[in-house]
């Protein structure tokens, strides 16, 4: 350790750390716009500076490491000043409609503005104007309110190897834009979302949903049910002050009914399901030794990675639609069989930790013939909670609820699809059965989990050892896929999730790019996934009854029909 | 055989030397005379271009300057035919080892030269920049050889006793910079040349590369031996393309002698050198920016540490000297440290390249020891201000650099020097300024410059220099249609918050660019309020230069009513019948100045 | 510059770079200098053979002064706006040219003969204000000697050696 003073108070640092870290670590809070954990930092924003002892300039304390007696202020009025320059600076370029931006209340400039006592802008003059860009089905991009940090084109090319946006010009002029300036849907963009989630203000947010299922709500024409995918039961009580990782799922089904919902669902009875559609397809594969490597097709920005630069992959890809969708197309198919209900007038709402299911809902393979779509609105965990504040509903008072039970009780299973690794952790607890006819004695498989970008491991089944890979991130997903491509990937099965660590990490998820938060979700989740009575998928008595009472078996003709699906090569601006 | 030079830097053919050299052979083909035409570098007295030495059948080397083509046969009748040597445009001899013509001064007499020492720019001018044989036969490559004999502490050592500072602009001790380099232990390094001059007034860098091609490669050579790199890159702008063809031609020479791409000497030392043209950006002067401009990236600076020296291009500890610094290190190589050491002050040894610009007599490329006054060099050398007109200050080392004014006339030039009076030695630009100058508009243009230059990266410089630019442009801006309390109280507010955002600039910028870029502001309100404050408060440019405090009229006992200022003016703000006065609307002018200057009987007045 | 040259493929062009990004800004000053400026379809193409998402290039091209992505006019009048240029009065010498050529800095001429733009510094301070036109310097203009020039090559519709 080495021995630092900051704000007159002598502490110890750990040897290589940055002065940001040494501080934070202290309990110093020095305010960031443009930090990133795990990247290099960039130093742009400047509004970490700090007075550092012999030193002529402010120093930037996220790309400063610590020094043996270093002597640090961060709070010194030179500092303070600089601080509230900076703000001013941004808020003079910045439009002023705070009050009706999606961001208000989540803006870290507004903070700043408000930590630091912004009570007027002596600056004003020239401004940077681009038009709002409409165009994604998933994000909403407003350059206008852009502050240039950096943060989500450094998200998108760093951690995700997609870059559709950059810097473009330079100076004053400078702005973050798609190549030709183009609109974000003629992109590469995967609508992963991982840029709404960096962004600190309201220049990239989700597309706007709440309205619209409240306007069906209320007309009262339709009949409304509501998923939640098992991310949602970790990540909501974020919004609420609650501990990160808390586990809230009996509030999320008690928040739905009482919004009006006439049922709510748990997507992971439809996990389940996916499981024992896509432990089919790999069991059949490897029986058959084709196609594989099997890649999972949970995630749709990883889908769309695919048909973007990997067309020559889609026949490795899963056939199976992702948990979302089966669960929309199984309500609209069994559901309203059993219960007599007319699927034109079924109104599906996926309450999604991510902004690519957004996207999904909207591709027109995912409707069935007659024009159903299987899922007619997706929301984020952001809009959740936006449509709870709207309907007043005190988080603190709700009792806890069970979702309604055509489809049963949560499984570990089906939680652990929040987690990276964990749709593989399922689909191998599955496969042993369908392989073997036997149970798993270790349902565990710690070499599957965690925020690494790539995990293998190797598993014995009876006879034969499945080699198998998972990744996070779409940039690690790019190695394996060029692994893959090239025809020296060893591996049997391959499970991708496009944002850090899993859905847990998605881009629908609470505002700040936090992997800690992440980590603290994925804790959460597998401990769920300990205590649940019901931890294999073709244990769950639901997934047995539907396939007994409409699917008939796992790959069959009407399985295929409307849990399967199929993709096409994507030709976008690259 | 006749030699002829002619100096065919930028400047010299932008003035013609093209032309003088066809009318030389031209004038050789028609006598049936056989002339050697070698074009050379700048000698730097650029306001004599083109200059043409011509050397006597006895070998004297005469140089005339101001020789437009029309008159480059006389002179030759006249030098080479009539032995009349004394013509107007002399500028006198070269002292080349034979006995001086009697009654021709000689050149290093000339005022222009007197006062100035020629080390690092020896050649430029004399020797034919393109000849490597022309190079060795003045001492080219003999402190190469001379490193190669040395160990690569030992080289270092040699620089650091030297006391070579950086002459790109923040005067980093060069020794001490290669050895931090040396220190870093990893197979793969780089030497860097900056060669992306970008300072607007400064162009000491393009006549080196110009006039002296090898010099500049040749101590990227040793300082690829000293640190134990095996790559060199000259980064150098597209805007100079004669530099940039020299270069190319020079390292495929070099590579031809197997200099460079074979081993050579004792330690079997093998370098590269490949050449880099930067796209126009001056951000990439700064070696972070830059290496990232070589990367194939936006030049846009990142934070240090990690130095370059550790760290730098492609991750591999790499060393960013400009072309003057380059230079310098092979004349130190061959003559020892103590040549350059013996030049100078405490802390600022060896000589500096200027270019002297603006309202100055004789403007060209100069270089002076340290140590020398900024009297010196712009009355002794540059010959004062022309027209008459009172000196006001100069401005030093570009938008990063300050104003200096009058009564800081006969300050010694050195680094701290100039640092005390809140400017910088910078790359060199040296651009004087006389009473006509407004220097309010002088700070808006550095201002204007710097804004449509930052990187955009890091916001106090983005943001910042944007703000303080609309500040200044404010202040030399016409009235509003606000009453002009309310205006004058708006405009004294901002000149408040002015000085405080300049001082967070400086405070808190990423890179150089960004921290310097309020020198120009600071350092003309620190010796020039009072003009500040005229602008403000009277609304007046006392240099009669900001155009929107002016007010144009015609008097009308002068106007003859020969309507050629109405028919002139772009905004048709001139009215009036033939033969009659004309009156000039002040909402319609937009102070152009046309009727100003097209009026043939001085009728239009300005204040 | 020579418009009436034929031009190379692009392929071609680029061919003899090796597919890496450090080549990318040389690769843009040889197809801008083969094209006169960077079209999309460059960019595309650049893009897929040094395996470089576009908006990296694009990023790339719209950052330094040299690229253009529009086509400019066949004389290129660049006006310097260095500093010894500027004390001696460029700013007037832009002035004059914008109204000569009746464009704006950036923009291209109707007729696509002329396009204008600034540049930061020539590095020929001491024959000040100067001007770059099709790569020749021009030096110690006022705006007689601007008229003349600009009339010179609007009549023979390019700019003589």
């Amino acid at each position: 350790m080495i021995n630092i003073t900051i704000n007159n108070r002598k502490i110890e640092a750990t040897p290589g750390a940055t002065i940001l870290e040494a501080a934070q670590a202290a309990g110093e809070k020095i305010p960031t716009l443009c930090h990133i954990k795990e990247l290099f930092p960039s130093g742009a924003c400047r509004m970490c500076v700090v007075e550092v002892k012999g030193k002529p300039n402010l120093t930037p304390s996220c790309a400063f490491p610590v020094e043996e007696g270093m002597e640090i202020q961060t709070r010194s009025p030179r500092v303070i000043n600089a601080r509230r320059t900076i703000t001013q600076l941004l808020l003079a370029s910045h439009p002023f409609d705070c009050l009706t931006c999606p961001k208000n209340g989540y803006c870290e400039l507004q903070s700043l503005s408000s930590e630091y006592g912004i009570d007027r802008v002596p600056f004003q003059g020239k401004t940077r104007h681009h038009y709002t860009d409409f165009s994604s089905p998933s994000i909403i991009r407003e350059p206008d309110k852009c502050i240039l940090c950096g943060r989500c084109v450094r998200i998108c090319e760093e951690i995700q190897g997609v870059a559709a946006i950059d810097f473009t010009r330079r100076g004053f002029d400078t702005m973050v834009l798609p190549p030709f300036e183009m609109d974000l849907s003629e992109t590469t963009c995967v609508n992963c979302g991982q840029c709404t989630l960096a962004c600190p203000t309201g220049a990239l947010h989700e597309v706007r949903a709440v309205e619209k299922v409240i306007q069906t709500l209320q007309e009262g024409k339709k009949y409304l049910v509501a998923q939640a995918a098992p991310a949602i039961r970790v990540s909501l009580g974020d919004f609420f002050g609650l501990p990160p990782g808390t586990n809230v799922t009996g509030k999320v089904a008690a928040a739905l009914r009482r919004m009006g919902f006439r049922q709510v669902f748990d997507t992971d009875f439809a996990a389940d399901l996916t499981i024992m559609e896509e432990g089919t397809e790999l069991v059949s594969r490897i029986r058959k030794n084709e196609k594989l490597p099997l890649f999972t097709s949970c995630c749709p920005a990883w889908v769309k990675y695919a048909e973007i630069y990997y067309p020559e992959l889609l026949p490795n890809i899963s056939t199976c639609k992702s948990p979302q969708e089966m669960m929309g197309a199984t309500i609209k198919s069994y559901l309203a069989q059993k219960q007599n209900i007319d699927p034109k007038d079924i109104f599906v709402v996926s309450v999604m930790p991510c902004t690519a299911k957004k996207y999904e809902a909207e591709r027109p393979e995912l409707s069935s013939e007659a024009g159903i779509a299987d899922v007619d609105a997706v929301i984020t965990t952001r809009q959740l909670n936006r449509m709870m504040r709207i309907f007043g509903i005190e988080f603190g008072s709700l009792e806890e609820e069970d979702f309604d039970r055509p489809f049963g009780a949560p499984t570990g299973s089906g939680d652990i699809f929040a987690a990276s690794g964990g749709v593989m952790e399922s689909a191998l607890r599955t496969a042993y059965h369908l392989l073997t006819g036997k149970d798993l004695e270790k349902l565990d498989f710690e070499d599957v989990r965690g925020m690494s970008g790539v995990k293998e491991a190797a598993v014995t089944i009876g006879e034969r050892t499945i080699r198998i890979a998972v990744a996070n991130r779409l940039g690690n997903a790019r190695q394996i896929a060029e692994r893959v491509k090239q025809g020296n990937s060893p591996w049997d099965f391959i499970e991708i999730m496009a944002c850090p660590g899993g859905c847990a990490g998605g881009g629908g998820q609470l505002f700040g790019y936090d992997p800690e938060r992440v980590q603290k979700r994925i804790t959460a989740i597998y401990s769920l996934d300990r205590s649940r009575t019901v931890r294999m998928s073709y244990k769950n008595p639901a997934i047995t009854a539907v396939y007994k009472e409409f699917f008939g078996e796992p790959g069959s003709h009407k399985a295929h029909e409307l849990l399967h699906t199929e993709y096409e090569p994507r030709v976008v601006q690259k | 055989m006749n030699k002829i030079f002619i100096g065919m830097g930028t400047c010299g053919l932008a003035t013609g030397a093209g032309h003088v050299k066809t009318a030389v052979e031209k004038w050789a083909a028609a006598r049936d005379m056989k002339v050697v035409v070698t074009p050379t570098g700048c000698i730097g007295y650029c306001k004599a271009e083109p200059i043409m030495d011509v050397v006597t059948d006895d070998g004297h080397r005469v140089s005339y300057g101001n020789v437009t083509a029309d008159v480059a046969g006389f002179i030759l009748d006249e030098v080479l035919v009539r032995k009349n040597y004394k013509l107007d445009g002399l500028l006198g001899q070269f002292k080349n080892g034979t006995t001086p013509l009697p009654g021709i001064p000689m050149i290093e007499e000339h005022p222009y030269f007197r006062k100035q020492v020629k080390y690092v720019l020896r050649n430029c001018g004399v020797i034919d920049p393109e000849s490597l044989m022309d190079y060795r036969a003045h001492g080219g490559f003999k402190g190469f050889e001379r490193a190669m004999g040395m160990s690569s502490e030992q080289v270092i050592q040699e620089i650091t006793r030297s006391g070579l500072r950086g002459r790109g602009g923040s005067g980093f001790p060069a020794g001490k910079k290669w050895e931090l380099a040396l220190a870093s232990k990893n197979a793969k390094k780089y030497v860097i040349c900056n060669a992306d001059e970008g300072d607007p007034g400064a162009f000491m860098d393009r006549s080196i590369l110009e006039g002296d091609t090898y010099a500049v490669l040749e101590g990227m050579m040793v300082a690829g031996y000293a640190i134990g790199a095996d790559e060199g890159i000259i980064y150098c702008r597209a805007e100079y393309p004669l530099a940039i063809e020299r270069i190319k031609k020079a390292i495929e020479v070099l590579k031809s002698e197997g200099l460079l791409d074979a081993p050579v000497g004792p330690a079997g030392f093998q370098f590269k050198l490949r050449i880099k043209m930067g796209a126009g950006a001056f951000v990439c002067g700064e070696e972070t920016a830059l290496m990232a401009s070589v990367e194939g990236r936006r030049g846009m600076p990142r934070p240090r540490p990690p130095f370059p020296s550790v760290e730098g291009l492609f991750q591999k500890p790499t060393i960013v000297n400009n072309v003057e610094t380059m230079a310098n290190v092979s004349h130190i190589m061959r003559e020892g440290a103590q040549s350059f050491s013996s030049m100078g002050t405490q802390n600022s040894k060896g000589t500096k390249v200027f270019a002297l610009t603006g309202k100055v007599a004789n403007a060209g490329l100069v270089e002076v020891p340290m140590g020398i006054t900024l009297r010196e060099i712009v009355f002794d050398i540059g010959g004062g201000i022309p027209g008459g007109k009172a000196f006001k200050a100069v401005q030093i080392g570009g938008p990063s650099g300050g104003c200096i004014p009058a009564e800081h006339l006969d300050i010694k030039i050195d680094y701290e020097s100039l640092k005390s009076v809140g400017a910088i030695m910078g790359s060199g630009g040296l651009v004087v300024m006389d009473e006509d100058t407004c220097m309010v508009d002088m700070a808006r243009y550095f201002l204007a410059f710097i804004t449509s230059e930052s990187c955009g990266k890091c916001i106090p410089c983005r943001e910042g220099t944007q703000r303080l630019y609309e500040i200044l442009d404010s202040i030399v801006s016409p009235y509003t249609k606000m009453a002009d309390e309310e205006e004058n109280l708006l405009r004294f507010n901002r000149v408040l918050n002015m000085e405080s955002l300049a001082q967070v600039i400086k405070d808190t910028s990423l890179c150089g660019l960004g921290q310097s870029a309020p020198n120009p502001v600071l350092s003309t309100l620190r010796f020039f309020r009072k003009e500040y404050e005229a602008h403000i408060y009277d609304r007046k440019c006392p240099a009669h230069q900001c155009k929107g405090l002016l007010t144009f009229s015609i008097d009308t006992n002068a106007c003859t009513g020969c309507t050629l200022c109405a028919k002139k003016c772009p905004t048709s703000a001139i009215v009036g019948e033939k033969k009659k006065a004309h009156y000039i609307v002040d909402e319609k002018c937009i102070r152009c100045g046309t009727c100003h200057d097209v009026c043939r009987f001085d009728a239009v007045s300005v204040s | 510059m020579e418009t009436t040259q034929q031009t190379r493929p692009i392929d071609e062009v680029i061919a003899k770079y090796p597919k890496a990004r450090e080549h990318l800004i040389s690769i843009l000053q040889e197809v801008q200098a083969e094209y006169g400026f960077l079209s999309t379809e460059s960019i595309n193409r650049i893009s897929s053979y040094l395996n470089l998402p576009s908006s990296k290039i694009f990023g790339v091209a719209t950052f330094y002064n040299q690229f253009k992505l529009n086509a400019p006019g066949r004389i290129q009048v660049a006006i310097c706006r260095g500093t010894a240029c500027h004390v001696k009065g460029s700013l007037n010498l832009l002035d004059s040219c914008r109204q000569l050529l009746g464009i704006e800095v950036g923009q291209t001429s109707k007729d696509g003969l002329f396009s204008l733009e600034t540049v930061a510094c020539l590095g020929c301070c001491s024959i000040a204000p100067a001007m770059m036109v099709n790569g020749q310097f021009f030096g110690r203009l006022d705006k007689k000697k601007l008229e003349y020039l600009i009339e010179t090559w609007r009549a023979s519709g390019r700019v003589e050696e």
